[in-house]
């Protein structure tokens, strides 16, 4: 019988551990990885095409469906880069507003990385734990939007609304009695961002949780440490970004070094890897947790104190409230106009990018001018480490594949966009 | 940001200023242009010299400038008739296609249709980049890759190949990356229509996935319109247009 010396592996594009619809073609030589050919685009929607024939407001939509775990990311971005186009800032409030989302973002985020992160790698209780936060965090963005995940809620010019006086409480079901009913709405008795602080305050302690699973976890350590190790040199080469880069030591956050918003007046730290292996990236995603509830509590305590407008009043870009459009003829037709025909930009182009949980999320318009983009590009970070997938798996074993998918936070819907 | 892009342009331009084609320093971002001869070059220096070390390519963002400018509504003046329907009008997406509405024909001036954008970053300097480099030629439109400058090119430019059929000499595995398997065209074109050309369906006789010419009409639900503005007009011209 002929000797093989080496077969290949087809794994995916449905598979659990695939993070989505990932085709990824494995040269293998016994249990030990040769090459890996990563096939994406099976999620491939066009959305910068779209994007084209759309004018510019009904495009924030799609941006949340990118990376459909950093929704309010992504939004940003493209509204920033909008804003830039049209000379416009928004209102101070709507700045807060949005830095505390974005944190609350990269929270999500990040719980539903280390979710399925650990699950990947077999540790199962994490994940029931990482879901269980989310879904609070799910319900402002529901409180706030209308809707749990697709928020819309970044336009250019603000945010679509303030935050809601008081939160919505679970209601009396058949399912559950009044003693249940009570705990479940608990925090829920006060305005919005009471319930945020009392989130905060409990989170911490489940960061801690999540921590005595994994961080000294025997198996979770020999399964992360010294895998898929990056130099600092090479995480640049490949245009690493976010956590990747971080993790190979790199101090890099646009939050810090280009600051967009408010974040120049937030104290937070950022934490950075030491030897760029999967461990490293795991240790730098858990301490980012912990800043994010230092940022979320800064703005909680401005908002508290500041009140104010949350959108322009230039209804040449914003559309007037439905009470003034029903008392005056100007407001209707300012209406009429933004929600037919949208408005115009100045041409130009424009790279706007907001420091996304994943890496740097940007956005590039080009205008000539009319009510649509010509060319929306969108820089998704996820393109890139899934790009550098061979170089991360080759001399690994099979089983490491999934840790360095993991590891990448790959989400489909911003690598094929 | 560390260094102004007016800084960072300005540096850019005494090191390589016969190699710069344009630059300009719009909404706070440096951009230049470069003619192909010159592009590997001109992002060799850019990124090992000292002075402003690009050490990360974030992004390569291919254009299609054919439609550039054009809109699909007569705004200047309305008419007696009213103004048409958007779905009657030409839109982009129907470039150089045939059908109920005619052909549109592709009108640029040669070697000005595809381009190249790269968004450069300096982590060590924090400062950016643009670069835009256009293709010679319209039909072939051909650049030299970069993948031996950054790795993260390799993917970056096999998606501009992929949508736009822009060709990079020398890169090592140029495939399709984002569309199907056996995909023919280049969606992102202005002249590939949204719609697309073919649909597929799970024929049972046959017993497989079938590929069908498309079955809808295209249309446009919101036309394109440019207007002029004068909130946004320079007002340099606007003078010497009223004198």
């Amino acid at each position: 019988m002929p000797e093989i010396s080496s077969y290949t592996v087809n794994f995916g594009p449905q598979h659990p551990a695939a993070h989505g619809v990932l085709r990824l073609v494995l040269e293998m030589d016994g249990e030990v990885v040769r090459h890996a050919d990563p096939h994406i685009g099976l999620l491939h929607r066009a959305t910068e095409k779209l994007a084209e024939t759309k004018p510019f407001n009904q495009s924030i939509g799609y941006m949340d469906r990118l990376d459909y775990v950093s929704m309010m990311c992504n939004e940003h971005a493209y509204v920033l880069a909008i804003e830039k186009l049209l000379g416009i800032k928004p209102p101070e409030r709507a700045q807060y507003i949005r830095v505390m989302f974005d944190e609350i973002t990269r929270i999500l985020n990040h719980l539903l990385w280390i979710g399925a992160h650990g699950l990947d790698v077999g540790a199962m209780t994490v994940f029931l734990y990482a879901f269980k936060e989310r879904e609070e965090l799910m319900d402002c963005y529901e409180a706030v939007s209308g809707a749990r995940m697709h928020a819309t809620y970044y336009r250019p010019g603000g945010v679509y609304r303030d935050l809601p006086e008081r939160m919505p409480k679970y209601r009396e079901s058949e399912f559950r009695n009044d003693k249940e009913l009570k705990r479940m709405n608990a925090d829920r008795e006060g305005s919005m961002l009471d319930f945020i602080e009392a989130f905060c305050d409990r989170f911490v302690g489940t960061i801690e949780e999540i921590e005595t699973l994994l961080t000294d976890n025997r198996i979770w350590k020999q399964r992360l440490v010294d895998v898929a190790v990056v130099s600092p040199e090479r995480a640049l080469q490949l245009g690493f970004t976010g956590p990747m880069l971080r993790g190979s030591g790199i101090e890099w956050d646009l939050r810090r070094k280009q600051p967009y918003e408010v974040y120049d007046r937030m104290d937070f730290d950022i934490p950075v890897g030491r030897t760029g292996d999967c461990y490293d990236r795991y240790l730098v995603r858990m301490e980012e947790l912990r800043q994010s509830v230092r940022i979320i509590r800064q703005c909680i305590e401005w908002l508290r104190r500041n009140g104010g407008p949350v959108m322009l009043t230039d209804h040449k870009v914003v559309p007037p409230s439905r009470e003034e459009m029903k008392d005056d003829m100007e407001s209707l037709i300012h209406h009429f106009k933004l929600f037919t025909e949208g408005y115009c930009t100045p041409p130009g182009e424009v790279y706007a990018s907001v420091e996304a949980p994943k890496g740097e999320f940007g956005a590039y318009i080009v205008s000539d001018g009319a009510n649509k983009p010509y060319r929306l590009k969108l820089r998704a970070p996820g393109f890139a480490h899934m790009a550098a997938m061979d170089e991360m798996v080759r001399g690994h074993m099979l089983a490491d594949v999934v840790t360095v998918m993991g590891t990448m936070d790959i989400v489909f819907g911003e690598v094929d966009r | 940001m560390a260094r102004s892009p007016e800084k960072v342009l300005e540096q850019v331009r005494s090191a390589l200023g016969e190699w710069i084609v344009d630059s300009r320093c719009e909404y706070g971002e440096a951009e230049v242009e470069v003619a192909p001869d010159n592009l590997y070059r001109t992002l060799e220096w850019l990124r090992d010299s000292e002075l402003l070390a690009f050490d990360q390519l974030l992004d390569i963002a291919g254009v299609d400038y054919a439609a550039y400018g054009q809109d699909e509504w007569i705004t200047d003046e309305a008419t007696n008739t009213g103004f048409s329907r958007g779905v009657d009008g030409f839109s982009t997406g129907r470039l150089g296609l045939t059908g109920i509405y005619g052909v549109q024909p592709i009108e640029t001036s040669t070697g000005r249709r595809f381009a190249a954008v790269y968004h450069l970053l300096s982590v060590r300097h924090n400062h950016r980049v643009r670069v835009r480099c256009f293709a010679a030629d319209d039909d072939l439109p051909m650049l030299d890759s970069i993948v031996p400058l950054w790795a993260a090119a390799n993917w970056q430019e096999r998606e501009a190949f992929d949508l736009f059929g822009i060709l990079f000499n020398g890169h090592p595995d140029l495939r399709r990356i984002l569309t199907d398997y056996g995909f023919v065209g280049h969606p992102f074109r202005k002249d590939f229509p949204l719609i697309g050309n073919v649909e597929v369906r799970y024929d049972e006789n046959r017993g497989r996935v079938v590929y069908e010419p498309v079955s809808i009409e295209p249309r446009v639900l919101v036309p394109r319109v440019i207007r002029d503005d004068n909130r946004y007009a320079d007002p340099a011209t606007q003078e010497a247009s009223d004198a």
